[in-house]
């Protein structure tokens, strides 16, 4: 990437020759923007706060006002730039829409996770400091939804050995093999809502399912999937693989595909048996794939929510809770916004740590694989 | 498809005939299997859908076989049988109040994401940007980190400030935050896509007189749309499904399918054949797509995956 951007500038293409006047133009331009989206934001605040005896409705004036400050700093960088402000144009739309709706809601979150707040109270905002944290450590349900986070973490090992057993299958020489290859991957396309309706509550009802009758008539004689909090868990997690699975298949059928052909060929010539081609030939040269596979489906893993709300709700008892499904309890049953924001934010600071930990040592391994 | 792949992996021949049988009726019956597993739920959905309250009780589950001749009672609950579809119904209104409002979303986000997206990929491939102290490497890495933001964080934030707005509970707010949501993927996706395009076409489009812009619009969109494609497809299923910011964000007129769905599961009372007709119109459309846009979902999927 790096190589062909460097090819573009050594091409040469018109000069950046711009005229003084237009440099001026677009600094004005600029000033000018600034000082109204300033002047509309604290002129809404002011109206806000009661100060101001204008009554500007909504925050919406601010937001307009915004775009019209991201419209004329597009403008004013083609002015002052020239040819490069025509390449800035390329990115800054996506980046003032990112920063828009990311930065100021991260901000304005940790403004409401230092608060106490209750949306179906009267009160309104208080600002109470540390007393968030201070009621979150000493809160079983979120240590117990943390805990649960490691299960389904680890969960995704087993669910990346059995997609690389199939992927495996995929790779083999079949027929039928666009069948099998969309078959596989329909699981990955649909609503979790629905899957938790159609797996969740239908076939794993306990009356009627036939996945309950199927268990049934392999001796089981209550076979209750969301009674017990292990076996409740692991429903979750058969849900979730079920889901999930085709997203890991395809990426390491990717992978295997990538592989060439006349290596395995070579082994084979050599005498070497399928087991050990496998584990000496195909894995090694799969491990990038897997890792990447891994981390992007343990991103994914850390946000479940969808399937333990619709299902299980996060019972019984908090067995199934994710993090993600308690903090949308916690203001779906009790409004408590205060609170859930603060467990939101340490979630998100946990989840920072964690991945960058892990991809610290993920990165140490493959350097020391690449070495070997 | 299935002649293709014949020729393209070479059968590996063992010494022994009837291990190679073995190994191949393993291997079908695994894929078999599985294909089963992955299919399963949707005809049981799809059939449940036709059933009447004996064939649930009943655990009956093949069609047209004894008890199970099937009977439209889930899809006139939904007021979508023959025998109800020219009538008034308002359970039909709400459904295809909520399968518009899903349509729209998940059709507008991603058209809104490509927009935005597809060019700052194309500027992240081909030119050094430095804004401050970030580089493209930087900017490319704020892109994509957006990807670990789990929702509940913005979720509540999202709230309060979309009520400040005058967003709550519309299609717009919804638009915004499912742009946000995708917006990386399409960046990622379409990046690798123009990775791969080689930079001379453009080169030689300059030099007849093109801007930048007019040699992306005109040289380089046409050649990276498989990409814009699969990023588009991805991010059209991504929003159909939604469901987290959908149940917080919306309340009436902008419900969502899923959230429609979510909230009949929640109810005791409703039968299954009713549960079963709404389940299947909101994943029909994901399964048509998938049957028939395979290729592109396998390819947005995979962008980057591979090198």
């Amino acid at each position: 990437m790096t190589q062909s951007a460097a090819t573009f500038q050594t091409f040469p293409s018109r000069p950046p020759m711009v005229p003084e006047s237009q440099r001026l133009a677009g600094r004005l331009l600029v000033l000018v923007a600034s000082i109204v989206l300033i002047g509309v934001f604290v002129a809404q605040a002011l109206a806000a706060a009661d100060i101001f005896a204008l009554d500007l409705g909504t925050w919406r004036l601010s937001l307009y006002a915004y775009l019209a400050w991201a419209v004329a700093l597009g403008v004013a960088q083609v002015l002052m730039r020239g040819e490069a402000g025509y390449k800035a144009l390329f990115l800054l739309p996506a980046l003032l829409f990112t920063i828009a709706l990311v930065i100021f809601p991260t901000i304005f979150g940790l403004y409401i996770a230092f608060s106490e707040w209750n949306l179906s109270s009267f009160e309104g905002q208080k600002f109470n400091g540390l007393d968030n944290l201070r009621t979150l450590i000493h809160d079983p349900y979120f240590w117990n939804a943390l805990l649960n986070m490691t299960f389904y973490v680890v969960s995704v090992f087993f669910q990346y050995a059995l997609a690389f057993g199939l992927a495996l299958l995929l790779n083999a020489d079949i027929r039928a093999r666009k069948f099998f290859r969309v078959a596989f991957l329909l699981p990955f396309m649909l609503s979790p809502v629905a899957v938790s309706w159609m797996i969740g509550k239908s076939l794993m009802e306990f009356r009627f399912g036939p996945l309950a009758a199927l268990m049934r008539h392999l001796g089981w004689d209550n076979p209750a999937f969301f009674a017990t909090p292990w076996i409740a868990r692991f429903s979750i997690i058969a849900l979730d693989a079920w889901v999930w699975i085709p997203f890991m298949i395809i990426m390491l059928l990717a992978g295997l595909q990538a592989i060439p052909k006349d290596i395995q060929e070579a082994a084979k010539v050599d005498g070497a048996s399928t087991w050990s081609t496998f584990w000496q030939i195909t894995f090694p040269l799969m491990l990038p794939v897997s890792v990447t596979t891994i981390i992007l489906r343990i991103i994914f893993q850390l946000k479940l929510a969808d399937i333990v709300i619709n299902t299980t709700s996060g019972g019984p008892g908090g067995a199934t809770d994710t993090i993600s499904s308690f903090i949308f309890r916690e203001y779906r049953d009790r409004s408590n916004v205060g609170y859930g924001t603060m467990v939101a934010e340490v979630y998100l600071v946990l989840i920072i740590v964690f991945m960058t930990v892990l991809l610290n040592a993920v990165g140490r391994f493959m350097r020391r694989e690449a070495a070997l | 498809m299935s002649g293709l792949g014949m020729d393209s992996h070479q059968v590996s021949r063992q010494p022994w005939n009837w291990s190679r049988m073995t190994g191949r009726v393993l291997i079908y019956s695994a894929l078999l299997s599985w294909a089963f597993i992955c299919l399963f739920p949707i005809f049981w959905t799809v059939s449940t859908s036709f059933k009447t309250a004996v064939n649930v009780t009943q655990g009956d589950i093949l069609p047209f076989v004894g008890r199970f001749q099937g009977d439209w009672k889930g899809w006139r609950a939904l007021g979508l049988s023959p025998d109800t579809i020219f009538q008034i119904s308002t359970v039909r209104d709400e459904f295809m109040l909520r399968f518009a409002n899903s349509l729209i979303v998940s059709i507008g986000a991603p058209i809104l994401a490509v927009l935005i997206g597809a060019p700052a990929a194309y500027g992240l491939s081909r030119f050094q940007y430095k804004f401050g102290p970030w580089r493209n490497k930087d900017i490319s890495f704020f892109f994509l980190s957006q990807l670990l933001l789990p929702p509940v964080v913005l979720a509540m934030p999202f709230l309060v400030l979309y009520k400040e707005l005058a967003l709550l509970d519309s299609v717009i707010g919804l638009i915004l935050i499912y742009t946000l949501m995708v917006l990386p993927i399409v960046i990622w996706i379409m990046r690798d896509q123009f990775d791969t395009i080689p930079i001379e076409l453009e080169q030689a489009a300059m030099v007849d007189g093109c801007g930048v812009w007019g040699a992306f619009i005109r040289i380089v969109m046409p050649i990276a749309l498989p990409g814009m494609v699969a990023a588009f497809i991805l991010a059209v299923i991504l929003c159909w499904n939604e469901y987290f910011f959908a149940a917080l964000l919306t309340s009436t007129s902008a419900k969502t399918l899923p959230v429609m769905v979510a909230s009949q599961t929640g109810s005791q009372g409703i039968s299954w054949w009713t549960m079963a007709a709404l389940a299947t119109g909101a994943i029909a459309p994901l399964v048509v797509i998938g049957v028939f846009l395979e290729r592109y979902i396998v390819k947005g999927l995979t962008a980057g995956a591979v090198k």
